[in-house]
């Protein structure tokens, strides 16, 4: 019913104020492009300053939820726990008879009930342990990217391409009804990461 | 849009729109009503049948995924070829001789998940049978039951097979 | 299990009261194509190979009435237990009611109390015919004969109950037979294993939701967004364009959604487009609710006790404990949501449903439709729960139900179900209630005054049982355990508010005691914490029944109350009796990594009277303990701006899980009193007890459930 959902006008009207509050900071579709940094000079301020732009992804629920800290993931913008209680198990794809595949599927599938949905894709599980990012501050998960010991192995360039094409990653921008999708697009979220290993990855404090 | 799968043993084709939760095709379609509907997302765990051998709610599993592969529910799960049919024989036998049901509507789901977690782990712990049955919600609350049947039939297999 | 269709077998037989026997010998015979089948009462069939048939007169919603109710046939009948069968009895009022409500029913944890005597009865109607008939045949005194297991045995004379099926049948039944002393039980107190739990592990028990029909329709509904809503205007055109949707009617205070499938039908409803007129709807939130039910409990309020004034001078060493207490709105949400299947045909209609008022709810169905109440017949089927939320005094599910296939208004047979959304917000709560207690207890732990004052919706207001329920000028379900609490009380005055609201509200499992049994233990736990007694020897000496005392000190026992348990766990214990039956427990009880309480152990001690099925009752008291624990760590419906309920799903309003389950241990206490209920009683006890435990280990009392509430607010 169309009327149920105008008629949780409270929450709703929070949401939309989120909404408004990334738009107004962060251009038209609330992340900027790199371009918007090129008047920095200073590549070290740059490449902060991109980062920082970067952050905005990164530290949306739509990628934090699935980087916990603990083995259980958060869920929905609130970051609510995990409704089912589940953990990572030994692959990050849960435990026995609770893997993540026992509910999530290739792709998002929306309720038959007609309100909300549940997130699917190919690869969906959680980020490994060293790989945490709730409850770390930026320059704490800037290092911990940048580290191939925490970050999968992956090469600057690798990381590049990981956050400007990886199927998983890009999950966040087409996240399925009842979710807040991450700011801006894959793309332009690869080019921000791009122009900041050029301008020298540099990290906050 | 018609989808051609195993179910039970048996090829199967359901005649239903590709979104349609795998649960309803089973239980209006083709009749097997053993696989229950509980809260229709993914919360309860009552609708679990086996996927390719894994557990999967079938509540939020739209027919079109399944499309040639292999789908078990409780009314094959004992009669299933080689030990995922003796696992779930036990557990049934487990369930029966404890008395585990109480209203009884979700214990096929939880017989399901039970029987992956005992397919996998022959001698489970209280810590893998928290989280193996974390998904599947009882509200007659009969987990003490649930746990000692798991236990019950996964030592009846130990001893079958050692 | 076999559903047969019982109308037909005893259509027509005479009305003569169920207490006894109703002898049916040719019809019988006749209605079962020339099998020899010995039916010597409404309860109990025999056919020739010795299968023994019990007819259930209550519905099986997990709470163990069908095995009880066999077991107590089978046991005077001397049957052999494997070989006894269950069926569902029809919507018979003449032959099935509950004998202490009247009519078909299951409430108040009294299917086995009020049923003790007459199944019984049933039982040992038919041994004695089988018996009268053997002795005639085999030529010996009837004194001669002997049962066992479903043999007839004297001397050297041997034959199963099948051989005799049908000469019995041709015999008139005694007026009255003996009934077995409780020495001579051979499954009363022993192990009967339910008949039901090899069909509910395999897939085959049939619940409501499981019938199927050739051309069943499926029909889901549009409710109001608030409570009391009404449709204001309804577009159907989209609804009308989703596949397999084959109409939309207003039905009731809603729109229903008729479809080839329920996946159509509740595509239907979510393309649907309706606008709801709110000028009746009940449209404060709860917490304006809660804010109108403090002020209530500021009244004196109708005066339930009273026996003396609050002491103005209380001697030296007394202390005073004052609180406010504020328990939720809770949902039953059993497992299986409401449903049923409802066929028109002619001037009859068929039902099939888990029905717990199986001759009111689909007479409510009848009367929507227009057909007359003897031309309905239920197929009772296995319900999917309860906990009360299937026995609406108004039956507004049933009419509902019937408002929606005469909407639909065709012969073919019309399913209609609930979703899990509708479960969570279409209402019948336990309400919310405030209670406010200002209690005062001697250094030597004797009560000295307790004032009371209570108040919340009435789950009788406004229904037909209202009249019954309030003969003497309030509700007593609502004040029940808060009346007689079984503590000497001191002078003690309680008085109770009636909150009018809109919200439907309910019984739910355990009723009154569900928050009576809360506030009063929390503040007697309270009121011997302050002058530093025992809990347990406190209440001991403050309970006026022995049976009380005894089951305080039976679980204080087992519990090993005194033992020193180790750092961060602490022991909680409380005492409650409802239904007749008294229960104790204590919980042990540490804090969780969220910060609430972790229950690691409960034990249990009960005396429900005569244990009938000891194994069942062990298996109540360890599901009433989850069910409530569950509930009281993070359950509560909340109402939104605009009365909206908030709780849509088991997302937000979780169930306890396999994590949460403490380990229980029960003790039974032994009696040959008359047996009361366990359905309910093992749930009230819970919630005081955790309390309990998280006071003595945190110091914070518990003044409002789900915990997990009461302790993020204190946070912050």
């Amino acid at each position: 019913m169309r009327i149920a959902r105008a008629a949780l006008a409270c929450s709703l009207a929070l949401a939309s104020a989120t909404v408004v509050a990334r738009v107004a900071d962060g251009g038209p579709e609330g992340l900027r492009a790199p371009s918007a940094f090129a008047g920095i000079r200073d590549d070290r301020k740059r490449s902060l300053a991109l980062f920082a732009e970067m952050g905005k992804v990164i530290r949306h629920p739509r990628c934090m939820n699935c980087h916990p800290r603990t083995d259980s993931p958060t869920q929905g913008d609130a970051m609510t726990p995990h409704g089912p209680p589940v953990t990572r198990g030994p692959d990050g794809h849960g435990v026995t008879a609770m893997r993540c595949q026992t509910c999530h599927g290739d792709a998002n599938v929306a309720f038959a009930g007609g309100e909300g949905s549940i997130p699917g894709d190919p690869h969906w599980h959680l980020a490994p342990r060293e790989m945490a990012w709730q409850g770390r501050t930026p320059g704490e998960i800037c290092r911990q990217i940048k580290d191939p010991a925490r970050n999968g192995g992956k090469t600057l360039a690798a990381l590049v391409e990981h956050n400007r094409d990886d199927h998983l990653v890009g999950w966040a921008w087409h996240p399925g009804e009842g979710r807040e999708p991450a700011p801006g697009t894959q793309a332009r979220f690869g080019d921000l990461t791009q122009a900041w290993v050029e301008a020298g990855a540099h990290c906050p404090d | 849009m018609t989808t051609a799968f195993t179910l039970n043993g048996k090829p199967v084709t359901a005649d239903a729109a590709a979104d349609t939760p795998l649960l309803w095709v089973l239980r209006d379609e083709l009749g097997l009503t053993g696989t229950k509907y509980g809260c229709g997302v993914a919360q309860c765990g009552a609708c679990t049948v086996h996927v390719e051998g894994g557990t999967r709610r079938s509540c939020v599993t739209p027919v079109g995924t399944i499309a040639g592969k292999v789908v078990t529910t409780i009314e094959g799960a004992a009669n299933a070829e080689g030990a995922a049919g003796q696992v779930a024989s036990a557990l049934q036998r487990a369930w029966v001789e404890l008395d585990v049901p109480q209203c009884g509507f979700c214990q096929s789901g939880q017989i399901m998940a039970a029987a992956v977690l005992v397919r996998q782990v022959a001698d489970p712990t209280d810590a893998d049978i928290d989280a193996a049955m974390s998904g599947n919600i009882c509200r007659c609350a009969t987990y003490l039951r649930i746990r000692k049947a798991i236990k019950l039939a996964a030592s009846h297999l130990r001893g079958a097979t050692s | 299990m076999v559903l047969a269709d019982r109308r037909q077998v005893l259509a027509g037989a005479g009305a003569l009261l169920v207490a006894t026997v109703l002898p049916l010998p040719g019809r019988a015979r006749a209605a079962t194509a020339g099998a020899s089948v010995f039916e010597p009462n409404a309860f109990v069939r025999i056919d020739a190979e010795g299968l023994v048939t019990v007819i259930i007169k209550a519905v099986e919603f997990g709470q163990g009435a069908a095995t009880g109710l066999a077991t107590l046939v089978a046991e005077e009948l001397d049957a052999d237990w494997d070989r006894v069968r269950l069926e569902f009895a029809p919507n018979d009022n003449t032959r099935y009611a509950n004998q202490r409500m009247g009519t078909m029913a299951v409430g108040g944890s009294t299917t086995m109390a009020s049923a003790w005597m007459q199944m019984r009865k049933a039982g040992a109607t038919a041994r004695m015919l089988l018996v009268t008939a053997a002795a005639r045949r085999w030529g010996v005194p009837v004194s001669a004969v002997r049962t066992d297991a479903g043999i007839l045995r004297s001397g050297r004379h041997e034959a199963p109950y099948g051989a005799f099926a049908e000469a019995a049948a041709l015999l008139a039944a005694p007026e009255d037979v003996p009934l077995k002393s409780p020495g001579q039980f051979r499954l009363i107190g022993k192990v009967a294993p339910r008949p039901d739990s090899a069909p509910k592990s395999d897939g085959s028990a049939v619940f409501a939701m499981d019938v199927r029909h050739e051309g069943l329709v499926h029909a889901v509904m549009a409710h109001p967004l608030a409570f009391g809503a009404t449709v204001a205007r309804l577009d159907d055109t989209a609804a009308l364009a989703v596949p397999g949707v084959r109409k939309v009617a207003r039905a009731g205070s809603g729109v229903a959604v008729y479809a080839d499938s329920f996946v159509a039908a509740l595509r239907g409803r979510t393309a649907l487009d309706v606008a709801w007129d709110m000028a009746a709807a009940e449209t404060r939130s709860s917490h304006e609710l809660e804010a109108e039910a403090l002020r209530l409990a500021e009244l004196p309020g109708h005066a339930v006790v009273e026996t003396a004034p609050f002491p103005v001078h209380l001697p030296p060493g007394s202390r005073i404990v004052e609180a406010s207490f504020v328990l939720p709105y809770l949902a039953h949400a059993p497992m299986e949501t409401l449903n049923a299947t409802l066929k028109v045909t002619g001037d009859r209609l068929d039902v099939w449903a888990g029905s717990q008022f199986q001759v009111l709810e689909p007479a409510a169905m009848a009367a929507e439709l227009g057909i007359a109440e003897d031309k309905v017949l239920l197929h009772q089927c296995y319900a999917g729960g309860s906990f009360g939320r299937r026995a609406t005094p108004g039956r507004e599910f049933g009419h509902e139900a019937g408002k929606v296939c005469a909407a639909w208004g065709g012969p073919e047979p019309v399913k209609f179900v609930w979703t899990r959304e509708d479960d969570l917000t279409g209402g019948f709560y336990r309400p919310m209630m405030v209670h406010k207690v200002r209690a005062a207890i001697a250094e030597d732990g004797t009560i000295l005054g307790w004032d009371h004052r209570m108040a919340g919706q009435s789950i009788v207001a406004g229904t037909p049982f209202e009249a019954g329920a309030k003969k003497r000028g309030y509700d007593q379900m609502m004040v029940e355990g808060a009346n007689e609490t079984g503590y000497r009380m001191g002078a003690h005055r309680l008085g109770v508010s009636e909150m009018a609201s809109r919200i439907p509200v309910n019984w739910w499992r355990s009723v009154g005691a569900s928050h009576t049994g809360f506030v009063i233990e929390a503040m007697v736990d309270r009121l011997l914490g302050a002058v530093g007694i025992d809990l347990v020897a406190g209440r001991i000496a403050l309970l006026e029944d022995e049976r009380a005392r005894a089951v305080v000190r039976r679980v204080a026992g087992i519990a090993d109350w005194q033992r020193a348990r180790p750092e961060g766990r602490a022991l909680g214990i409380a005492y409650v009796k409802s239904f007749g039956t008294h229960v104790a427990q204590v919980a042990e009880v540490s804090r969780g990594e969220d910060g609430l309480p972790r229950v690691h152990k409960v034990w249990c001690a009960v005396d429900c009277g005569l244990p009938i099925n000891p194994d069942n009752i062990r298996a109540q008291v360890e599901g009433g303990i989850g069910f409530a624990l569950g509930h009281a760590l993070h359950a509560e419906i909340v109402l939104g701006e605009g009365g909206q309920v908030m709780q849509r799903n088991f997302d937000d309003y979780p169930s306890l899980r396999m994590g949460g389950m403490p380990d229980v241990e029960v003790a039974i206490i032994a009696s040959d009193a008359d047996p009361t209920g366990i359905g309910e009683p093992p749930v009230p006890p819970l919630a005081p007890a955790v309390a309990s435990a998280w006071r003595r280990l945190t110091g914070q009392a518990i003044e409002r459930l789900p915990f997990s509430r009461a302790i993020r607010e204190a946070r912050a």
